[in-house]
């Protein structure tokens, strides 16, 4: 009975909280099928008359979305291949291979993240200046590829070093090379690390603003969350901001990342928890 | 031809190699340039201009100056701080905005901890509710902040139509030096309480072994004494995890929603050092200026998690 009443409370609890979390995100998807009529109306309207589907229509081509989309896309399918690469390969000899001076470098690897990138970010400016990257899109993906995302190695190399080593060896036996226990045995092996892996990058390089401002001048060039933040001046009228095609907007660029989370949760919780244990 | 040791190292080094690459070229490098141009005035337009110039970067940063002009009698000498003028005055005041958002990591900590308790009661569609709570912290991003802005809005935004409703009269909340970093605080407990840090006491939760509290039970412990004397300490490691984690984003993070949502107003009210460094370098393109700014931050980051190990690490529970 105890029991019982208080997973009753619980649940009660867990519920009232979850709307809370989620009045604000409801919000906008309201606020994005209103009228600007409506929008505005004080007091305000919880439901619109009638749903205007029409301002995703308008919202999606005054912002020229496609062509955002798909500057979005190549940042974020090639940094989540490069860090996905290099994060396994390093992941890998640092948890497995004996080579000299690996640990102490490792260690180097790990207090980097306490270093501010305000730090790094002038010099690095400079360089892509002299390469020639200012205004292109390789700032958004090539640092991935040289393995910068030190937690995504962090991560991996906890999960490589809990698979047993008779795997390795009788895969050696086997005649398999290194690289091919790398992807067959260990990546095979680590579902959950890599999808945490893959989902962080998406987010990352989904949401980042940070790189393309400093980086990049050419709107032909913007990645979804630059074109998102300019987009909100574009959408000011005579009469003010039209906030129904600025949430219309927002909306369609959260939603990918509310599916690919969903659909990717159950590892992804996995796959940190693992971190904390370690930690 | 190799024996197999070596052929191991050999491997080993090659699948490094990226990762060296990366680390050299945009770590290692740019730390040492960071470093050397913390003490020029370089100019990344004309470099011909620049010129090493010591420490002067560090001084007009840090440094305060004595005005004796006006200090005439004994007591204006005993209260001499009065009469000190810092040589930029918004550097102290971007440092104490830094430490004013700080408030949040204790705050959203609580409300995660309290949010993996109630998780933890072994209740049917956890999974869901957990995914739910996490949604905030996945959407962080610019489409996010252009909500928070519309929620914030002083005449229609949503916050203030449901205080008006009790009869507040909401601030101006973006716009007022007063209610700005309230307002930011709050949604970053928003953002966060149901994020990483809920999850990693939830697997604390879960590890702490059952026979603990079996033996309370047998003792007749109350829930809070359970509470203190068992779960607070078996936590004790994720807690100290959290913190240090935190306080390492508190001095680096937070552009992007200033970015968005103020940038950096009003009158510099929700300026952190961290914007700080951006507005100096990148608008204002004082490089040498803000590679010493960057430095400073670096120290106050380095001393907070080297102070948390110190004091904090001692007191983690190991089982």
């Amino acid at each position: 009975m105890k029991q019982h009443f208080r997973s009753v409370v619980a649940h009660a609890c867990l519920s009232s909280g979850a709307l809370l979390m989620l009045i604000p995100l409801a919000w906008m998807i309201l606020t994005s099928l209103k009228t600007f009529t409506e929008v505005y109306r004080e007091p305000p309207v919880w439901l619109p008359q009638k749903p205007m589907w029409s301002n995703y229509v308008e919202a999606l081509t005054s912002f020229d979305f496609a062509l955002y989309l798909r500057n979005s896309l190549v940042v974020v399918i090639l940094a989540i291949t490069g860090t996905f690469l290099s994060s396994a390969m390093a992941a890998y000899a640092f948890a497995r291979l004996r080579a000299k001076g690996k640990e102490a470098f490792f260690i180097l690897l790990l207090s980097t993240m306490m270093l501010p990138a305000q730090v790094t970010v002038i010099p690095v400016f400079r360089m892509y200046v002299s390469f020639g990257w200012i205004n292109t899109l390789y700032p958004m993906f090539v640092p991935a590829w040289l393995g910068v995302n030190v937690f995504a190695i962090f991560l991996l190399r906890q999960f490589f070093a809990s698979i047993p080593q008779d795997y390795v060896d009788s895969a050696r036996i086997d005649g398999a090379s290194e690289w091919a226990i790398i992807f067959r045995v260990f990546v095979a092996l680590s579902k959950p690390a890599i999808l945490t892996v893959i989902v962080f990058t998406f987010m990352g390089s989904w949401n980042d603003l940070w790189t393309p401002l400093l980086f990049v001048h050419d709107q032909q060039l913007y990645t979804l969350p630059l074109a998102l933040f300019c987009f909100l001046s574009k959408t000011i009228g005579v009469r003010g901001v039209q906030w129904e095609l600025m949430m219309a907007a927002s909306a369609i660029v959260i939603i990918p990342l509310i599916v690919v989370f969903f659909f990717s949760q159950r590892y992804f919780v996995e796959g940190i928890t693992m971190t904390g244990l370690k930690a | 031809m190799f024996s197999r040791k070596t052929k191991e190292a050999l491997c080993g080094y090659l699948f490094i190699m990226p990762n060296l690459a990366g680390f050299l070229a945009f770590t290692l490098l740019p730390v040492a340039a960071s470093l050397l141009l913390s003490f020029t005035n370089w100019d990344i337009f004309n470099s011909q201009n620049s010129e090493f110039i010591g420490l002067r970067n560090f001084t007009s940063i840090i440094g305060l100056k004595l005005r004796t002009d006006n200090m005439t009698g004994l007591t204006d000498w005993l209260c001499f701080w009065n009469h000190l003028h810092a040589n930029d005055p918004r550097f102290w005041q971007y440092l104490w905005n830094t430490f004013f958002f700080m408030i949040g990591i204790p705050l959203s900590m609580f409300g995660s901890l309290a949010l993996a308790l109630v998780m933890n009661t072994k209740l049917r569609g956890i999974n869901f509710f957990r995914a739910l709570y996490f949604i905030p912290t996945i959407a962080a991003g610019v489409a996010m902040y252009q909500l928070w802005r519309w929620l914030l809005n002083p005449d229609f935004g949503l916050l203030n139509q449901l205080l008006s409703v009790v009869g507040i009269n909401g601030p101006n909340w973006l716009g007022s030096p007063l209610w700005v970093k309230p307002a930011l605080i709050f949604m970053g407990f928003w953002t966060s309480i149901g994020g990483y840090n809920m999850l990693l006491y939830l697997a604390g939760l879960q590890g702490i072994p059952p026979h603990l509290y079996e033996a309370a039970d047998i003792d007749g412990a109350s829930n809070w004494q359970k509470f203190r004397n068992i779960t607070w300490p078996m936590l004790s490691s994720t807690t100290f995890f959290i913190v240090t984690m935190s306080l390492i984003g508190a001095f680096q993070g937070g552009f992007d929603s200033l970015y968005v949502l103020t940038r950096g107003g009003p009158a510099g009210s929700s300026t952190t050092i961290a914007y700080y460094i951006y507005q100096k370098a990148f608008e204002q393109y004082y490089m040498g200026y803000a590679s010493a700014l960057a430095w400073i931050l670096f120290i106050f980051v380095f001393a907070a998690t080297l102070l948390n190990w110190k004091f904090g690490g001692r007191r983690v529970h190991y089982y």
